[in-house]
């Protein structure tokens, strides 16, 4: 089984201790959602999984074997904020990008590449917008971009941060549609969120995390108020727990 | 002057000078034409300002010593390539401040070596501001070297630098070296400059690397017409400069430049998409912040 696993990791940033002995595992088909305040660790929780921030302590593996041994079986979509949109790039080229770390040094990109490129493309509904600069789309159709970028190296892993920031409902409706197709398709998906009454609604799980994991369960079972209370750090009157129905 | 007159000067064999400086701008003004476009498309022309005032002390060393000049000179660059990659690897600094203070010390140290040298005022000013006179032979033949060498390096690394360029984050995350990337580039940087330095001068070649790469960036909105636009810009561009220079009795580099200049002055009024003209009449970027359009 292709199951993402993350355990005991501890991330220290300068002196800082950003997050502490955190485990949990996603097993194909889950969408799993990441919850927790601004500064949790949620981004940083990420980029240790792919590699990008040490880890202090800790490990991530897919199917068992370490992250780094196979970087193509993780699709990674980043906060839009990340990406260079003014660079002059269409859909596809963009698209193909995700396909560099797979194809390696001197090795341009043959048939089997672009029919990956173009069926991700198709599958994020960016079809008749392929040939476009990637500066003349919206900010829906740029984080399409970027799934159809990670959905290229057709991963085993999908690990979203923040994909409905500064979207609109109707938007954010059709992507989680396809995020649930993912999973749908038996791949591990993490999204992180800040969306709470959207993941409760959506996802298999849900991942409390502050600093440490607060709390790792289905939406159905976070009906107390409790780890609500320790990972937001609101008191009991909270309209966070009312509007949880959790209070 | 006129072209004809031009002409007829390149194949004097008492002006043999002419047709060399010629070649030199023309071959460096493509090179920087080509790096130039990842160097405005990164928005590092601060980084290329810097690789080129660095360069200097090298040439001072090389010029003082009578050693080869593209040597010292791409010993200096690559040294301070190293330096600015390792300082633009921590984002979270601000590295510019850095930057500043290190490459404007390499080009005061660049000055104090050449007053060492006997009679340097003279020699100074065809640094700092270039010069078309006494471009050996052989140069022509280490600047074409260098020149293909860059050219297959940026071609050979081009997925890798664009990968890094779009999104650094996840270039790393899919296993690309950024570093080695970042690296690679400001070595080609350092080259560039280091070829370009004689005709055009140490002080104006950032406008090589920067003008005719974002004056074809405002003439189009895909990346490969853009490298070979900007290259096709910067050589012409010399052509022209050497030729008026030539015929006015103007400096070469600082003609070069202007007219350089106008180019982009002329695409920033006129391009057909993203000229100021043109975005007048349509609102190009209109759908950009349409959520209804996601």
């Amino acid at each position: 089984m292709t199951t993402l696993t993350v355990s005991g990791v501890t991330v220290d940033l300068g002196r800082r201790r950003v997050l502490e002995d955190v485990t949990f595992t996603v097993e194909p088909g889950e969408l799993v959602g990441l919850i927790g305040p601004n500064g949790a660790g949620k981004t940083t929780l990420l980029r240790a999984v792919l590699g990008l921030v040490p880890m202090t302590k800790g490990s991530a593996a897919v199917a068992g074997r370490p992250v780094r041994s196979d970087r193509s079986r993780i699709g990674y979509v980043p906060q839009r904020h990340q990406f260079a949109w003014e660079f002059p790039i269409s859909v596809e080229s963009a698209v193909m990008t995700g396909l560099t770390g797979r194809l390696g040094l001197l090795r341009w990109p043959r048939q089997a590449a672009w029919r990956a490129v173009l069926a991700a493309i198709e599958r994020v509904g960016l079809w008749e917008l392929r040939r476009v600069p990637v500066g003349e789309l919206s900010g829906g159709q740029r984080q399409r971009v970027l799934v159809a970028r990670a959905l290229a190296l057709e991963p085993a892993v999908l690990l979203l941060d923040e994909p409905f920031n500064g979207l609109d409902m109707t938007t954010q409706r059709v992507l989680g549609a396809l995020f649930d197709e993912f999973a749908a398709e038996g791949r591990c998906v993490l999204m992180s969120t800040h969306d709470i009454l959207g993941a409760f609604d959506r996802c298999s799980r849900l991942l409390l995390l502050n600093r440490v994991l607060v709390a790792d369960a289905p939406p159905e079972r976070l009906r107390s108020p409790e780890p609500w209370q320790r990972t937001f750090g609101v008191d009991a009157g909270s309209p966070l727990l009312r509007v949880l129905a959790v209070a | 002057m006129s072209p004809a007159e031009f002409l007829s000067d390149l194949f004097n064999p008492e002006l043999a000078f002419l047709p060399k400086a010629l070649a030199v701008a023309v071959m460096s003004s493509i090179v920087c034409g080509v790096v130039g476009c990842h160097v405005v498309l990164r928005g590092m022309a601060f980084i290329g300002d810097a690789v080129a005032h660095a360069v200097f002390p090298g040439l001072a060393v090389a010029f003082v010593t009578q050693g080869s000049l593209v040597v010292g000179g791409a010993a200096a660059g690559v040294v301070t390539a190293v330096l600015v990659a390792l300082f633009s690897q921590n984002r979270r600094v601000r590295e510019d401040a850095v930057i500043g203070v290190l490459f404007v010390a390499a080009f005061a140290l660049g000055l104090v070596v050449m007053a060492r040298a006997p009679g340097y005022g003279g020699s100074l000013q065809q640094f700092l501001f270039g010069s078309i006179a006494g471009i050996p032979t052989s140069d022509l033949y280490t600047v074409a070297g260098a020149g293909l060498v860059i050219l297959a390096v940026t071609f050979f690394a081009h997925k890798e630098l664009v990968a890094v360029s779009l999104d650094r984050e996840t270039a790393s995350a899919m296993g690309v070296r950024v570093f080695w990337f970042d690296l690679l580039l400001y070595v080609s940087v350092a080259f560039a400059v280091v070829i370009s330095v004689q005709v055009i001068g140490n002080i104006l070649v950032l406008a090589l690397l920067v003008t005719p790469a974002a004056t074809a960036r405002l003439l189009t909105d895909r990346l490969a017409a853009m490298m070979v636009i900007s290259p096709l810009l910067g050589g012409g561009g010399s052509l022209a400069g050497l030729y008026l220079s030539w015929s006015y009795d103007l400096p070469t580099g600082a003609t070069i430049v202007l007219v350089l200049t106008a180019l982009f002055v002329m695409a920033w009024l006129f391009a057909p998409r993203h000229g100021l003209l043109a975005r007048r009449r349509v609102p190009v970027d209109s759908d950009r912040q349409d959520p209804a359009g996601a």
